[in-house]
Protein backbone atom coordinates (compact mmCIF):
# COMPACT_ATOMS: atom_id res chain seq x y z
CA UNK A 1 0.00 0.00 0.00
CA UNK A 2 2.68 2.40 1.54
CA UNK A 3 5.39 3.12 3.67
CA UNK A 4 3.75 2.99 6.60
CA UNK A 5 0.45 1.29 5.29
CA UNK A 6 -0.78 -2.09 5.28
CA UNK A 7 -4.02 -3.37 4.22
CA UNK A 8 -2.50 -6.89 5.34
CA UNK A 9 -1.62 -9.06 8.85
CA UNK A 10 1.34 -6.98 9.73
CA UNK A 11 4.28 -8.69 10.11
CA UNK A 12 6.53 -8.08 12.65
CA UNK A 13 9.34 -10.60 12.62
CA UNK A 14 10.07 -8.36 9.21
CA UNK A 15 9.79 -5.19 11.10
CA UNK A 16 12.37 -6.07 13.60
CA UNK A 17 14.82 -7.41 10.68
CA UNK A 18 14.51 -4.11 9.49
CA UNK A 19 15.84 -2.41 12.54
CA UNK A 20 17.93 -4.59 13.30
CA UNK A 21 22.10 -3.89 13.72
CA UNK A 22 24.69 -4.77 15.24
CA UNK A 23 25.09 -1.76 17.30
CA UNK A 24 21.49 -2.28 18.61
CA UNK A 25 21.82 -3.35 22.11
CA UNK A 26 17.84 -2.67 23.24
CA UNK A 27 14.70 -3.59 21.28
CA UNK A 28 11.23 -2.52 22.14
CA UNK A 29 8.21 -4.23 19.95
CA UNK A 30 4.98 -2.31 20.65
CA UNK A 31 1.93 -3.86 19.33
CA UNK A 32 -1.77 -2.09 19.40
CA UNK A 33 -4.24 -5.20 19.14
CA UNK A 34 -8.10 -5.31 18.32
CA UNK A 35 -9.36 -6.06 22.31
CA UNK A 36 -12.51 -6.74 23.70
CA UNK A 37 -13.71 -5.26 27.12
CA UNK A 38 -16.70 -5.27 28.85
CA UNK A 39 -17.49 -1.90 28.29
CA UNK A 40 -17.06 -2.35 24.35
CA UNK A 41 -19.39 -4.63 24.61
CA UNK A 42 -18.81 -7.99 21.66
CA UNK A 43 -16.62 -6.81 19.33
CA UNK A 44 -15.58 -9.13 16.69
CA UNK A 45 -13.12 -6.86 14.50
CA UNK A 46 -12.39 -2.92 14.18
CA UNK A 47 -11.98 -1.40 11.09
CA UNK A 48 -10.12 1.05 10.41
CA UNK A 49 -9.85 3.91 7.49
CA UNK A 50 -7.63 6.67 6.77
CA UNK A 51 -7.29 10.05 4.55
CA UNK A 52 -4.26 7.98 3.61
CA UNK A 53 -2.20 10.44 2.12
CA UNK A 54 -2.49 12.90 4.82
CA UNK A 55 -1.25 9.64 7.39
CA UNK A 56 1.86 9.03 5.27
CA UNK A 57 2.41 12.57 4.96
CA UNK A 58 1.92 12.87 8.89
CA UNK A 59 4.00 9.46 9.59
CA UNK A 60 6.63 10.90 7.37
CA UNK A 61 6.53 14.06 9.95
CA UNK A 62 6.36 11.71 13.02
CA UNK A 63 8.81 9.35 11.94
CA UNK A 64 11.51 12.40 11.25
CA UNK A 65 10.76 14.05 14.98
CA UNK A 66 11.79 10.43 16.61
CA UNK A 67 14.94 10.11 14.44
CA UNK A 68 15.99 13.84 15.19
CA UNK A 69 15.70 13.73 19.27
CA UNK A 70 16.71 10.07 19.23
CA UNK A 71 19.72 9.43 16.51
CA UNK A 72 21.01 6.30 17.32
CA UNK A 73 17.44 4.54 17.22
CA UNK A 74 15.91 2.95 14.48
CA UNK A 75 12.43 2.48 13.65
CA UNK A 76 10.24 0.74 12.12
CA UNK A 77 5.88 1.40 12.00
CA UNK A 78 3.11 0.03 10.23
CA UNK A 79 -0.57 1.12 10.67
CA UNK A 80 -3.22 -1.35 9.44
CA UNK A 81 -6.08 -0.68 7.46
CA UNK A 82 -9.51 -2.04 7.01
CA UNK A 83 -11.38 -4.75 8.84
CA UNK A 84 -8.63 -6.12 12.01
CA UNK A 85 -10.14 -9.17 13.64
CA UNK A 86 -10.06 -9.61 17.77
CA UNK A 87 -6.50 -10.36 18.86
CA UNK A 88 -4.67 -9.14 16.02
CA UNK A 89 -2.94 -5.58 15.72
CA UNK A 90 -3.82 -2.91 14.19
CA UNK A 91 -0.10 -0.78 14.62
CA UNK A 92 2.90 -2.35 15.12
CA UNK A 93 6.03 0.14 16.32
CA UNK A 94 9.92 -1.48 16.69
CA UNK A 95 12.82 0.56 17.68
CA UNK A 96 16.51 -0.59 18.08
CA UNK A 97 18.70 1.53 19.90
CA UNK A 98 22.22 0.88 21.56
CA UNK A 99 20.92 1.36 24.85
CA UNK A 100 17.33 0.31 26.23
CA UNK A 101 16.26 3.84 27.05
CA UNK A 102 15.94 5.44 23.85
CA UNK A 103 14.56 2.15 21.92
CA UNK A 104 11.71 2.11 24.92
CA UNK A 105 11.57 6.10 24.84
CA UNK A 106 11.00 6.28 20.72
CA UNK A 107 8.87 3.74 20.77
CA UNK A 108 6.57 5.43 23.55
CA UNK A 109 6.79 8.55 21.47
CA UNK A 110 5.69 7.22 18.44
CA UNK A 111 2.43 5.22 19.41
CA UNK A 112 1.73 8.60 21.30
CA UNK A 113 2.36 10.50 18.46
CA UNK A 114 -0.11 8.32 16.36
CA UNK A 115 -2.74 8.43 18.40
CA UNK A 116 -2.52 12.02 18.45
CA UNK A 117 -2.18 13.42 15.19
CA UNK A 118 -2.72 9.98 12.66
CA UNK A 119 -5.55 10.96 10.27
CA UNK A 120 -7.20 7.51 11.14
CA UNK A 121 -11.01 6.63 12.51
CA UNK A 122 -11.98 3.08 13.34
CA UNK A 123 -15.47 1.74 13.53
CA UNK A 124 -16.13 -1.41 16.06
CA UNK A 125 -17.63 -4.19 14.13
CA UNK A 126 -20.13 -6.44 16.78
CA UNK A 127 -20.68 -10.19 16.80
CA UNK A 128 -24.46 -9.06 16.53
CA UNK A 129 -23.62 -7.64 12.63
CA UNK A 130 -23.76 -3.70 13.63
CA UNK A 131 -21.15 -1.05 13.89
CA UNK A 132 -20.42 1.80 15.30
CA UNK A 133 -18.16 4.75 15.07
CA UNK A 134 -15.80 4.93 18.32
CA UNK A 135 -15.20 8.38 18.96
CA UNK A 136 -11.92 9.45 19.06
CA UNK A 137 -9.49 11.92 20.04
CA UNK A 138 -9.68 15.24 19.52
CA UNK A 139 -6.96 18.14 18.24
CA UNK A 140 -5.23 16.59 15.58
CA UNK A 141 -2.01 18.75 15.23
CA UNK B 1 -17.27 36.22 1.11
CA UNK B 2 -18.17 32.44 0.98
CA UNK B 3 -19.89 30.86 -1.73
CA UNK B 4 -19.06 33.07 -4.10
CA UNK B 5 -19.65 32.65 -7.99
CA UNK B 6 -17.09 32.55 -10.79
CA UNK B 7 -15.84 36.11 -10.41
CA UNK B 8 -12.28 37.53 -10.15
CA UNK B 9 -9.80 35.87 -8.89
CA UNK B 10 -12.32 33.21 -7.11
CA UNK B 11 -10.32 30.04 -5.78
CA UNK B 12 -11.63 27.02 -6.15
CA UNK B 13 -11.20 24.15 -3.35
CA UNK B 14 -11.94 20.60 -2.62
CA UNK B 15 -13.23 19.72 0.83
CA UNK B 16 -12.61 16.38 1.96
CA UNK B 17 -14.71 14.28 4.32
CA UNK B 18 -14.18 11.43 6.22
CA UNK B 19 -15.47 8.71 8.87
CA UNK B 20 -18.81 9.57 10.79
CA UNK B 21 -18.72 13.16 8.72
CA UNK B 22 -18.61 11.76 5.02
CA UNK B 23 -21.11 9.06 6.50
CA UNK B 24 -23.59 11.65 7.80
CA UNK B 25 -22.65 14.19 4.33
CA UNK B 26 -23.43 11.06 2.05
CA UNK B 27 -20.47 11.66 0.62
CA UNK B 28 -16.48 12.11 0.67
CA UNK B 29 -16.12 15.38 -0.92
CA UNK B 30 -17.21 18.94 -1.88
CA UNK B 31 -16.40 21.17 -4.33
CA UNK B 32 -16.24 24.61 -3.15
CA UNK B 33 -15.60 28.27 -4.84
CA UNK B 34 -14.60 31.03 -2.68
CA UNK B 35 -13.37 34.22 -3.13
CA UNK B 36 -9.27 35.36 -3.36
CA UNK B 37 -7.97 35.40 0.04
CA UNK B 38 -10.61 33.11 1.76
CA UNK B 39 -8.92 30.69 4.59
CA UNK B 40 -9.50 27.70 6.09
CA UNK B 41 -11.97 28.87 8.51
CA UNK B 42 -14.28 30.34 5.74
CA UNK B 43 -13.99 26.73 3.75
CA UNK B 44 -15.54 25.12 7.22
CA UNK B 45 -17.81 27.84 7.66
CA UNK B 46 -19.02 27.04 3.63
CA UNK B 47 -19.60 23.38 4.70
CA UNK B 48 -21.09 24.53 8.46
CA UNK B 49 -24.42 25.43 6.03
CA UNK B 50 -24.90 22.04 5.02
CA UNK B 51 -27.42 20.08 7.34
CA UNK B 52 -25.06 17.55 8.17
CA UNK B 53 -22.28 19.55 9.65
CA UNK B 54 -24.24 20.16 12.81
CA UNK B 55 -22.63 17.21 14.17
CA UNK B 56 -19.04 19.30 13.35
CA UNK B 57 -17.90 20.20 16.82
CA UNK B 58 -17.28 24.30 17.08
CA UNK B 59 -13.35 24.08 16.12
CA UNK B 60 -12.73 20.90 14.63
CA UNK B 61 -9.35 19.65 13.06
CA UNK B 62 -8.26 20.94 9.68
CA UNK B 63 -6.01 20.38 7.32
CA UNK B 64 -4.81 22.26 3.99
CA UNK B 65 -2.50 20.34 1.34
CA UNK B 66 -2.46 16.95 3.65
CA UNK B 67 -0.84 19.28 6.86
CA UNK B 68 -2.82 21.09 10.03
CA UNK B 69 -4.08 24.05 9.59
CA UNK B 70 -5.04 26.84 11.59
CA UNK B 71 -8.14 28.92 10.78
CA UNK B 72 -6.21 31.79 9.20
CA UNK B 73 -4.44 30.04 6.81
CA UNK B 74 -4.84 31.56 3.28
CA UNK B 75 -6.16 28.97 0.79
CA UNK B 76 -4.79 28.91 -2.88
CA UNK B 77 -6.58 27.86 -6.45
CA UNK B 78 -6.61 23.91 -6.45
CA UNK B 79 -6.01 23.07 -2.59
CA UNK B 80 -7.34 20.38 -0.69
CA UNK B 81 -8.98 20.87 2.87
CA UNK B 82 -10.31 18.10 5.29
CA UNK B 83 -12.19 18.30 8.22
CA UNK B 84 -10.77 15.91 10.33
CA UNK B 85 -13.34 14.30 13.06
CA UNK B 86 -11.44 12.65 16.47
CA UNK B 87 -8.94 10.65 15.51
CA UNK B 88 -8.66 7.01 16.62
CA UNK B 89 -5.69 5.77 15.24
CA UNK B 90 -3.02 3.51 16.95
Amino acid sequence: MSRWLTDRPIDVGRLLAGVASPGAGGTVAFLGTVRRSEADGAVAAIEYSAYEEMAEAEFDRIVAEAMARWPDVRVALRHRLGVVPLGEASVAIVAAAPHRADAYAASRFLIEETKRRAPIWKKERFDSGQSRWVEGTPGGG
Amino acid sequence: MTGATAGQGAIRITVRLFASYAEAAGRDVLELSLAAGATAADALAAVRREAWASRVPPSPAVAVNRRYAAGEVRLADGDEVAIIPPVAGG
